[in-house]
């Protein structure tokens, strides 16, 4: 053994591994099993740690982080019940994939299992929402474990890894060593395409006559976005977007057809259904997009490029899977093919769907609407904003109204639907970005799940917009039960119980607007975009009983979508 | 169709919770499941009997191999390999009924390993199937009690591996 080195504490190794990994903000709270790693923290100085007001809300700002900067996002919070507080930011970004490394303090080693005083076996509990995850029983073993965290978290598909920290564990000491590479015999993540694969794939793609480009999130997370805007433009095929995969591709170019799925364009929806090659990238055919999987681009050749095997002919058979990084593929497929020509008759086809079916509301009459606001968000910010949505009806008008230049620009809970994910997510994305408008934007509802976030964003003087769509209602639940079920408004109407908005942001120490007027919002909106120093909120109110549309019914095909309320209720 | 599965995994704290994890959490069944030391102290070998389609075996196997813990995951099914399972399975039997049960346990080349006068143990190895073939001749002497291992399988032939095939590289 090199008896050379000095021994140093856990605590110590701790910091200094986050520091070997390029680490500048950590999002946490404290507690008993986690204070002597704060007690170092008190010291030190490379990174940031930002205090939240909640575990929940550490880990959402993270995830934030993590997506739009593309570094991994990490949390430190305390055992039991800061550990359990986690539980859904993990849930979440697994669902999405976004890189976090989450730090729990755990009880001494030999109190482990004894129902210890705030004992949670938070492992066992995140086993099935993490990519991988550790408890580390001995100091020595420590820098690797974070090594290897980190290296799990942000290579091949990524996802959140946890490290159970036991208070022993950080106290005890031994020779801190760096590892500088990893290698896990268990993990390859396959990167490169399958060379004959890509050439089989640019000949499909050569002969197709209807190609269309269904692009996901992965593309994003790859990095990938220039390359799949030169192969969809250099070889004349559109693209339509998963929620996720939004700002991959320009929103205002004319190749783009919107989201697709449930509540996707009708347009996008056509042409899925109706093309005759697929091309799949960093996308998961999840039941949203998909619908009725048996009905799914029936017609079309399947190509499916993803990270991740088992994603491939998980929901939907492929004819021709490519494994590995989106990146790469794309490069590789634009040597073989970037000459295809403009398939005109298609072209037609896509702009005749376009016109007999295009997103539209009824201009404001004299009631406000949240398609509206978006809008007019989406051009006083020229598509060039980060919009952090919540979940709900305004997420979906989001994704179809805001037009998305950029990738990393659109944040929002696809996979597990969050609720209260906005405003803390928001928080994250204040970290990371300087220079670009941050608008997060909730229901009335999901505001009221993590709006103890708001106090962070009060503090560190974070120039987020804080926009609430309020329509008194859980609207999204609301539009099912009045389309699917019998119109029983069963404890979706807040009407009663919503607080006052204005009087909330107020006490937090942030300036508060409120309008209902359609002609006020221009103004206002100038108003709040002029404010860069500090946050602002305002209430937008909203039609109270305004429905998303198209829409496709659960499990039913994409080509089948309802674009009008069903319910004779006389309501426009 | 029944499909096994024969899967190395790190010999480490929770590798065999997370394969069970991931089972259940992906809703695929398990017939059975058995894990123990291999000739490399530090990997376990799991074999894991369960059932399911073409795609859903490919789609098993996606799964298993996607965790970080497993090392080598393979589709045994098709393929040449011995298979064996052990049952402890104790009987009852009446005045005389004991010849027969001797008579079957000697076709089923099965050990006894405990008698009284009332019960008696039976150890059976073989494939699976013989194990089920047992179980119904006994079953109408009444079986008391039973313990099945599950399966175990090996590839057969000649397995040539590279000496340090899965070292763990620092
Ligand atoms: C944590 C959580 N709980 C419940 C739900 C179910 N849910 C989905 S959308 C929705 C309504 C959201 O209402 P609101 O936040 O007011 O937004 P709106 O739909 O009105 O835009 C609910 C309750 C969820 N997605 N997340």
């Amino acid at each position: 053994m090199n008896t050379k080195k000095k021994t140093m504490t856990g605590a110590d190794i701790f910091f200094e591994s986050l520091r070997k990994e390029g680490v500048e903000k950590i999002f946490g709270y404290p507690g008993g099993a986690t204070i002597k790693l704060y007690e170092k923290l008190y010291d030190v100085k490379f990174l940031e740690h930002i205090l939240t007001r909640h575990e929940q809300g550490a880990t959402h700002a993270a995830d934030g982080y993590a997506r739009v900067s593309g570094k991994v996002g990490v949390v430190l919070v305390t055992s039991g019940p800061g550990a359990t507080n986690t539980v859904t930011g993990i849930a979440n970004a697994y669902m999405d994939s976004v890189p976090l490394v989450i730090f729990t303090g755990q009880v001494p080693s030999h109190l482990i299992g004894n129902d210890a005083f705030q004992e949670a076996d938070i492992v066992g509990i995140t086993r099935p929402i993490t990519k991988h995850n550790f408890l580390v029983r001995d100091v020595k073993d420590l820098a690797s474990t974070i090594k290897k965290a980190f290296y799990i978290a942000a290579t091949g598909r990524p996802g959140p890894v946890l490290v159970d920290l036991p208070k022993d564990v950080i106290a005890a000491e031994c020779e801190f060593e760096y590892p500088e590479t990893v290698e896990i015999r268990g993990y390859k993540p396959t990167l490169k395409g399958h060379s004959n694969q890509i050439k089989k794939a640019a000949e499909v793609i050569r002969n197709a006559k209807r190609p269309l480009l269904y692009v996901g999130g992965g593309v994003i997370m790859a990095n990938a976005s220039k390359e799949l805007t030169e192969f969809a433009k250099k070889n004349n095929i559109p693209v339509t977007n998963t929620l996720l995969g939004l700002g991959s591709f320009p929103g205002t170019d004319p190749q783009f057809l919107g989201m697709l799925g449930m509540h996707g364009t009708y347009y996008a929806n056509q042409a899925v259904s109706n093309c005759d090659v697929l091309i799949a990238v960093g996308a998961r055919f999840d039941d949203r997009v998909t619908g009725n999987t048996k009905t799914f681009a029936k017609e079309a050749y399947k190509i499916h490029i993803d990270i991740d095997p088992t994603a491939i002919d998980k929901n939907v058979a492929i004819d021709l899977p490519i494994v590995g990084n989106a990146k790469e593929i794309l490069t590789e497929l634009l040597k073989e093919l970037s000459d295809k020509p403009r398939e005109e008759a298609w072209f037609k086809q896509i702009e005749d769907w376009k016109d007999a079916c295009p997103l539209e509301y009824k201009r404001p009459d004299n009631e406000l609407r949240t398609q509206f606001v978006i809008e007019k968000i989406s051009e006083k910010t020229k598509g060039e904003a980060i919009i952090i949505s919540d979940v709900g009806q305004h997420q979906m008008w989001i994704a179809q109204y805001y037009k998305f230049n950029n990738p990393r620009s659109h944040v929002s809970s696809g996979g597990l639907g969050t609720m209260g994910f906005s405003i803390p997510a928001a928080v994250g994305v204040a970290f990371a970005i300087k220079d670009r408008p941050i608008v997060s934007i909730s229901g009335d509802g999901g505001f009221q799940m993590n709006m103890q976030e708001l106090i962070t964003a009060a503090y560190h003087k974070l120039p987020i917009k804080f926009f609430i769509m309020n329509n008194c209602f859980l609207g999204m639940v609301r539009q099912w039960q009045e389309l699917f079920h019998e119109e029983k408004y069963s404890f979706t109407d807040l009407c009663d119980s919503n607080p006052i908005f204005t009087k909330i942001g107020t006490a937090l120490g942030i300036e508060s607007f409120s309008t209902y007027n359609p002609d006020e919002v221009e103004e206002l909106l100038d108003k709040v975009f002029a404010i860069n120093d500090r946050p602002v909120l305002v209430e937008f109110k909203v039609a109270k009983e305004d429905l998303v549309f198209p829409m496709v019914p659960s499990g039913g095909s994409i080509s089948d979508m309802i674009h009008k309320r069903i319910n004779p209720k006389g309501k426009k | 169709m029944k499909h096994t599965i024969s899967v190395l995994v790190e010999n480490t704290f929770g590798a065999f919770d997370r394969v069970a994890t991931m089972f259940s959490a992906k809703g695929f069944n398990i017939h059975s499941i058995s894990i123990g030391e291999t000739e490399q102290k530090d990997i376990s070998r799991m074999t894991i009997v369960t059932s399911g389609d073409k795609q859903l075996i490919d789609q098993i196997v996606k799964q298993l191999n996607r965790l970080i813990d497993t090392i080598k995951v393979s589709e045994l099914t098709g393929q040449a390999r011995t298979e064996r399972e052990l049952a402890l399975i104790t009987v009852s039997f009446h005045k005389g009924g004991i010849e027969e049960i001797k008579n079957i346990n000697d076709i089923f080349r099965g050990k006894i390993v405990d008698i009284n006068n009332k019960t008696m143990m039976l150890e059976v190895t073989g494939p699976p199937e013989k194990i089920d073939a047992i179980i119904n001749v006994l079953m109408p002497f009444g079986i008391i009690e039973m313990a099945r291992s599950g399966t175990v399988a090996l590839k057969r032939g000649e397995q040539i591996r590279p000496k340090n095939e899965y070292v763990n590289k620092k």
